[in-house]
């Protein structure tokens, strides 16, 4: 494998980064390194055997607070094309209202001798919290309502292998933007990149906020998605509406559904995205959600070459590339 | 047993006094305020260069005792005080169990007795177990020395009962403690609502949680004729409110803490659970609102809402971490250098805001250098200059969001009572 050598800055800096935990302390390059590296990564897919050594007598750890197979899984194929040891740390909440802090459990994974944890937490900032208080690399898998920064790494690697650019390009997010993760980590990475952003959905799901940091903000579906190159669908939860925040999802299908009817409004090479998992029929119809605009899979499969690019990067911060080879 | 302390800077805003003189202290009072005082007193204190002044009373204060004794108890905690210049504690009833009757005065009484080094002015619950549900008996809690009654940590949701206890209350002319905070619309709150808890994803506290709470608590006090004061204001609209009402008329009265005059939610950024407290930390406009409120006298005084919390609990993801600070032994050097030294307000308000000021609310004879007063004193070196360490405090616990700041200003010398119980960076007893 080898680094992209234009971007030498980026790397030197991804080189002393010691964990990934959001995308909004990264820079572009960065971020484009990143991507740089996963296309590597992502050639191997169609090769017979779809492993190499690099980090071969390495650990991961999959920590996992939340449950979240999609993820996890990821995550754990990247890990072993690599040819890390993969072990899955399940941690029900439950465990831990028995008195076993965050903090113990991470000690205890530590002294098993792992080299990255792979951490998913219901607590915005959980990762920040365990990197300040352990010795092994941190990758945030998603914390709380915060950030899920290999989630925006896939999904703009997803749009820059279509669209070969982002400067310009008009992306709407839409749906639940006030508690997703995946909404932030695809705000600040495309923001930095160039792309436009608007976010649109109901008001009581929106932070306006987010018009500080250039961020379009609507709460009309056919105003934002007009002539837009990327639509990224976020799932619509049940709670949500238990909680008042908007008041049925008939309602929501009504004003904010994405249906073959709305995707003429976008512009014909639109791109159908969604992190899932879907709730067909509900934020994207049947026929949209497997139509020829939506990438859905493709973004699974982006999942696991941006993963390895991650954990790739990272160990070279780390001085785990010993077990590299041509 | 006298003690006469010399060469000072004398500021006594009770009185406006802010002149160099001797203060002679007879038995457990204040005997004499003047220029060179000739006296054969027992113990001399020099104060010159030092200010001299009343000792601070706290209005809000968590002691934990009985039942929560790992995060502080009285021993510890009126020693933090003595520490931080202050004589008088106001101890919150929220403790296990709750101080809802004349036996838990009793208890706190008689634990004070054998452990206290400072004064502890006791607050009794407003209603059974805090629960929100049945009031206490105001009056057998009134002479067994409650000062003034609060929920504080279970705001009282309920406007009946709030209705009733400010009613009933006006009786004493004794003020209910409010801590404003509409549950609903803050449930699961982390901070305050805003640009940043948007950014940090964690869950938003709205500033009307806060306000909509002072508005309905100022007209109930209105209608009643009973003493509300609002707890640690924290929000633009809350002053607003109070404003509002004391040009009114009504019988309001509030207080703002020293985080809330000296931080914003910015503070939040690297998710240390040492800034999260309740009411959460707000805006910059709020702060200046605060401190606007102070100049004008909107804001009455200031009190720390200390509320010690094991290292162990804090040191822990935000949903997790209780809510709350210590302040004793970081007030009054992070108000001087946040507040005076930087010219928000002078230090004769400032020591008005911790001494008189609280004192008048409470209905004391305490917080004034008056001649026959109690002689509860500190004397202040303003020109210390040193780095907070909550290592080296004399609480229990090190929750403190002022960890390694720079300040100036520290007591160097507490006198309850007549007593010299703190001197020097040492506990006297």
């Amino acid at each position: 494998m080898r680094v992209a050598t234009e971007t030498k800055t980026a790397a030197e800096r991804l080189v002393q980064r010691k964990h990934l935990l959001g995308l909004e302390e990264m820079t572009k390059e960065e971020i484009l390194l990143i991507l740089d590296t996963a296309k590597s990564f992502k050639e191997i897919f169609t090769r017979s055997v779809k492993k190499v050594p690099t980090l071969r007598g390495k650990t991961v750890v999959n920590l996992f607070f939340e449950n979240s197979t999609r993820t996890r899984t990821s995550f754990e194929i990247a890990a072993k094309r690599l040819s890390a040891d993969v072990v899955n740390f399940s941690v029900s909440t439950s465990s831990v209202t028995k008195g076993e802090t965050l903090l113990d459990t991470a000690r205890t994974i530590e002294a098993m001798g792992a080299d990255f944890i792979v951490m998913r937490h219901g607590t915005s900032g959980a990762p920040w919290f365990l990197s300040r208080r352990n010795r092994a690399a941190v990758i945030n898998a998603g914390d709380g309502t915060h950030e899920h920064p290999t989630q925006g790494l896939l999904d703009a690697y997803t749009i820059l292998e279509h669209k070969k650019r982002f400067e310009g390009l008009k992306v709407v997010i839409l749906g639940d933007i006030s508690h997703s993760r995946v909404a932030r980590s695809n705000i600040w990475a495309l923001t930095k990149l160039g792309a436009q952003v608007t976010i649109c959905g109901p008001r009581t799901l929106i932070p306006s906020s987010f018009a500080d940091y250039g961020v379009r903000v609507s709460y009309d579906l056919k105003e934002a998605i007009s002539d837009a190159d990327v639509i990224n669908l976020l799932r619509i939860q049940l709670e949500r509406q238990q909680r008042n925040l908007f008041p049925s999802i008939r309602e929501y299908r009504l004003l904010y559904q994405i249906n073959e009817q709305r995707l003429a409004m976008a512009k014909p090479d639109v791109l159908i995205m969604h992190p899932g998992p879907i709730n067909r029929g509900v934020e994207i119809s049947q026929e949209v959600a497997d139509g020829p605009h939506s990438v859905i899979l493709e973004q699974v499969t982006n999942g696991v070459a941006v993963r390895m690019a991650v954990l790739y990067l990272l160990a070279g911060s780390r001085g785990l590339d010993e077990a590299e080879e041509d | 047993m006298s003690i006469l302390i010399q060469n000072g800077r004398v500021i006594d805003p009770a009185s406006g006094r802010d002149e160099a003189m001797d203060v002679l202290i007879e038995d457990s009072k204040i005997a004499r305020v003047a220029k060179g005082i000739q006296a054969n007193a027992d113990e001399t204190i020099d104060a010159k260069n030092k200010i001299v002044a009343p000792g601070f009373v706290d209005m809000h204060v968590h002691l934990r005792e009985p039942g929560r004794e790992d995060k502080e108890n009285i021993h510890s905690g009126t020693r933090a005080a003595a520490a931080g210049g202050f004589t008088s504690v106001c101890a919150m009833p929220n403790t296990t169990p709750v101080c809802d009757t004349a036996q838990g005065l009793q208890f706190l009484a008689s634990r004070a007795r054998d452990n206290a080094v400072v004064n502890i002015l006791p607050v009794a619950a407003v209603t059974v177990g805090q629960a929100g549900e049945a009031i206490v008996e105001f009056g057998d809690l009134v002479y067994y020395g409650a000062v003034a009654f609060s929920d504080d940590g279970n705001p009282i949701m309920n406007a009946e009962i709030m209705c009733r206890a400010l009613e009933y209350t006006s009786m004493f002319n004794v003020p209910i403690l409010d801590h404003c905070d509409n549950v609903d619309l803050s449930k699961d709150g982390q901070m305050r609502s805003g640009a940043n808890s948007v950014r940090l994803g964690l869950k938003g506290i709205p500033p009307a949680s806060e306000s909509s709470q002072v508005a309905r608590d100022i007209d109930l006090a209105q209608y009643t004729g009973g003493r509300v004061h609002i707890c640690h204001v924290s929000v633009r609209q809350s002053v607003r409110h109070v404003a509002n009402a004391k040009k009114s008329g009504v019988n309001v009265t509030c207080e703002a803490t020293p985080h809330h005059l000296t931080l914003t939610d910015a503070a939040m950024e690297g998710y240390d659970a040492n800034f999260k407290v309740n009411p959460p930390l707000g805006s910059e406009d709020d702060r200046r609102a605060l401190i606007e409120g102070l100049r004008d006298g909107t804001i009455d005084c200031i009190a720390t809402d200390h509320a010690p919390h094991t290292d162990m609990e804090k040191d822990n993801v935000m949903t997790e971490a209780p809510f709350g600070v210590i302040g004793l032994e970081s007030a009054f050097p992070v108000l001087y250098t946040d507040l005076v030294l930087t010219g928000e307000i002078g230090l004769n308000l400032l020591l008005e805001k911790i001494t008189i000021a609280p004192s008048r609310i409470l209905n004391l004879k305490k917080g004034t250098l008056a001649e026959g007063a109690d002689a509860d004193i500190v004397v202040l070196d303003l020109d210390e200059e040193y780095a907070i360490d909550p290592q080296k405090f004399f609480s229990r616990s090190h929750n403190c969001p002022f960890v390694g700041k720079q300040v100036k200003g520290r007591p160097v010398a507490t006198i309850v009572g007549g007593r010299v119980v703190f001197r020097d960076g040492q506990i006297v007893t």
